[in-house]
């Protein structure tokens, strides 16, 4: 009898819509259906499927071609290389889940490496714009439960997001918000026309690259000043208009993407957005939201920030403290510096989303790369492990984009003999301890951890 | 005074984090000794005479230590950074950090800097006759109390983020400058002679900006209040007067708000 697994969290996107439904086997080893998720989910639950999936780790040989090997040698290899280099980046976790983000910084400590993770080319300069001006922001249930007024400025949910809209922002029934779209009104800021701009009430078509100008205007006229005649392209009329209609919300909720933090001044767009979310909140209520990218990529902002007091860039090649500088010690400017002389790429795609140029300066050096499946960073990899699938084969809690975390639960049995990264970074670190002749820090807060038994709790 | 001089006998393979190069970790040493002053290259740690051929002594403090650097030193860090006293020359270009938290002496550099020159920078003087990257003069990630006191004199052009959160102090970039100058400054000056892109003085509290060139893209907090005659670095010049941003928050001096000056050369 197939089994039906409800109440499921979707591992791709930052809305983690924990309400998914997935039918498996029997046996547990395959999925045969997925409900309520978007197309994506969907995909990547019957993803997990694949005959093909890697169930060893591979080492690039010297005729280039790759061959299978233990994991113990993998494990191995990987310890000896970290320890030998002088300065390893270890980078990605945009897919994993929590346990693996925590398990990681004891290499990372134990290596000298530098820590980073995906926000460092998606919404690594919406920390930069928070530790300078703070985040005055909500989750997304009071979004849905209370904006009538709702902001998508640099970001394209129907694309990027699918279910955003209609579980939190634009067509949900919330307490407040009994009338779901009816009520809501939505402004779209962005410079192409894209189907979130399409279903909003008013898009504001600026010129690519404006955006701080443009929130500069909103501010100057909330602040009851005159601003010139266009600003960013856009008329005045048109800037008052959206300013008022900001004014008069119950509740405004303005969510950014990537239109800000990657285009000129980044974390300044960010910085001016959410002072104008700070103005706004003296006529009413006004909170601000990153939209954040993968499903758990807030993760590890949540556990590095605990563990070191940085969210990303984390430099712990001194051994006595964490320097974060992004500029200097974000992966993209390391690698094009030619500052890291070893690379660790964790459940991301490098080799897919770095400058090229920075993928040939990496290439120079040991390239690894952890992730359940062939992707462009494992195919130029000269190592790579193949671990569980979080969320798919393997439970563990998740951040979602407004920082809640969700326990996300496996559906199926996990491949034979495959770890999770959790487990897989265990075993690195123990082999780095044995390596260096030093005694293994345990500091578990879980007592069923799986991998070394803990023998302060068993 | 004594110098001490220093000239680069390797590149490191990474990155050489020289943080000990400073008149005062110098000062009282002998050449030997300073040849022996830990710096980082990655984990590993190194030392000054790994990638350098040290001669001369220190003076007693860091007063009496000039430190010339004969080569490049592109791929050195936090040269002159947290500097008290003395003069750092390096003939070559200079990487990150260039007198970084600096608060005094001198530093004078014939080539290009990278990023973070001057970051948190509290007195002292700092000339560059090449270009500098982004952050000169710049706050560290977070803190709301950037450059407080000193002089930055760039003669070539600056990137982006000059005088992030500025306090006090004066910044001169001599030819072009890219976006964002003193943005959310409450205090110091930032002069630039050639032309800038935009983002001049956006969520600026209070302080001087002078552009002797054009603003591509002015910010829309800004008002044009007048046109006065001012004298900029030792020349006096007329400007179209504009306060700003009137975004931001501004607090009240004398029962008078207090705005951020920007004065933009008028037209001839
Ligand atoms: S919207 Fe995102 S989290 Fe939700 S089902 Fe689609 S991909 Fe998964």
């Amino acid at each position: 009898m197939p089994k039906l697994i409800k109440g499921v969290g979707c591992p791709y996107c930052g809305s983690s819509c924990d309400d998914i439904e997935v039918l498996v086997s029997d046996d547990e080893t395959k999925i045969l259906e997925v409900h309520n998720a978007c197309i994506i989910g969907n995909n990547l639950f019957h993803h997990a499927n694949d005959p093909t999936r890697p169930k060893l780790p591979r080492m690039r040989q010297p005729d280039g071609s790759m061959k299978e090997i233990p994991y113990a040698e993998a494990v191995d290899w990987m310890a000896k290389t970290m320890l030998n280099a002088k300065k390893p980046l270890i980078y990605g976790f945009g897919s994993t889940n929590c346990e693996g983000m925590s398990a990681v910084a004891r290499i990372a400590e134990k290596a000298g490496a530098v820590l980073d993770n995906c926000a460092t080319i998606c919404h690594g300069p919406s920390f930069l714009a928070i530790f300078d001006n703070g985040y005055p922001s909500c989750t997304l249930g009071e979004a849905k439960n209370r904006a009538d007024v709702v902001v998508f400025w640099g970001c394209n949910p129907m694309h990027a997001h699918p279910r955003h809209t209609s579980r939190y922002s634009i067509f949900p029934r919330g307490y407040f918000t009994q009338k779901g779209q009816m009520q809501r009104t939505v402004l779209c800021v962005d410079p192409r026309e894209t189907d979130t701009a399409k279903l909003a009430d008013h898009h504001l078509m600026l010129d690519q690259g404006h955006d701080y100008e443009l929130f500069d205007a909103f501010r100057t006229v909330l602040k009851g000043f005159e601003i010139p005649e266009t600003v960013a392209g856009i008329p005045r009329e048109k800037i008052k208009e959206a300013v008022e209609i900001m004014k008069k919300a119950k509740f405004c909720m303005i969510f950014f993407g990537m239109g800000c933090t990657h285009s000129d001044g980044r974390n300044h767009n960010v910085d001016a957005a959410i002072s104008y979310t700070r103005d706004l909140n003296e006529h009413t209520k006004c909170s601000i939201m990153a939209m954040r990218g993968h499903y758990n990529i807030a993760g590890p902002g949540q556990v590095w920030s605990w563990q070191f007091g940085f969210p990303y860039c984390i430099d712990l090649s001194k051994g006595s403290h964490a320097h974060m500088n992004p500029g200097e010690t974000s992966s993209v400017d390391l690698a094009m510096r030619d500052e890291v002389d070893c690379f660790v790429n964790v459940g991301t795609d490098a080799g897919a989303h770095f400058p090229i140029q920075a993928v040939q300066h990496l290439k120079k050096h040991p390239f690894i790369t952890v992730d359940p499946n062939f992707c462009m960073a494992s195919e130029i990899a000269d190592l790579h492990i193949p671990v569980r699938i979080a969320g798919v084969d393997e439970p563990g809690v998740v951040y979602r984009m407004d920082n809640v975390p969700i326990q996300f639960r496996a559906v199926i049995k996990g491949l034979p003999g495959v770890p999770s990264d959790e487990e897989l970074f265990d075993m690195v670190y123990e082999r780095m301890c044995e390596l260096t002749n030093t005694q293994p820090i345990w500091l578990a807060a879980k007592e069923d951890r799986k991998y070394p038994q803990n023998p302060a709790v068993s | 005074m004594a110098t001490v001089t220093l000239k680069p006998i390797k590149t490191p393979e990474l990155i050489f984090e020289g943080y000990s190069i400073t008149p005062d970790a110098f000062a009282g040493k002998t050449a030997q000794q300073i040849a022996g002053l830990t710096g980082h290259e990655g984990k590993i740690v190194t030392t000054i005479g790994d990638f350098f051929e040290v001669s001369g002594n220190a003076g007693e403090t860091a007063a009496d230590t000039d430190i010339i650097i004969n080569g490049d030193c592109a791929r050195v860090k936090y040269i002159g950074s947290k500097m008290t006293a003395g003069s750092v020359t390096v003939n070559g270009n200079a990487d990150m950090y260039l007198g970084g938290w600096m608060k005094g002496g001198k530093i004078y550099v014939t080539g290009n800097v990278d990023s973070f020159c001057g970051i948190q920078m509290q007195g002292g003087e700092i000339l560059i006759d090449g270009d500098a990257k982004n952050h000169v003069g710049c706050a560290y990630r977070g803190d709301w109390r950037g450059m407080k006191g000193g002089t930055i004199r760039i003669r070539g052009s600056a990137g982006n983020d000059i005088g992030t959160f500025m306090l006090g102090g004066t910044i001169i970039i001599e030819k072009n400058a890219f976006i964002h100058v003193a943005p959310h400054a409450e205090g110091g000056t930032v002069i630039i002679k050639g032309d800038v892109e935009g983002r001049v003085g956006g969520q600026m509290v209070k302080g001087d900006m002078y552009v002797l060139g054009k603003i591509k893209f002015m910010m829309p907090g800004y008002q044009k209040v007048g046109t006065v005659e001012k004298e900029v670095d030792g020349v006096t010049q007329t400007f179209d007067h504009y306060i700003g941003d009137l975004g931001e928050r501004h607090p009240k001096s004398k029962g008078q708000i207090v705005y951020a000056n920007l004065y933009l050369k008028a037209a001839a």
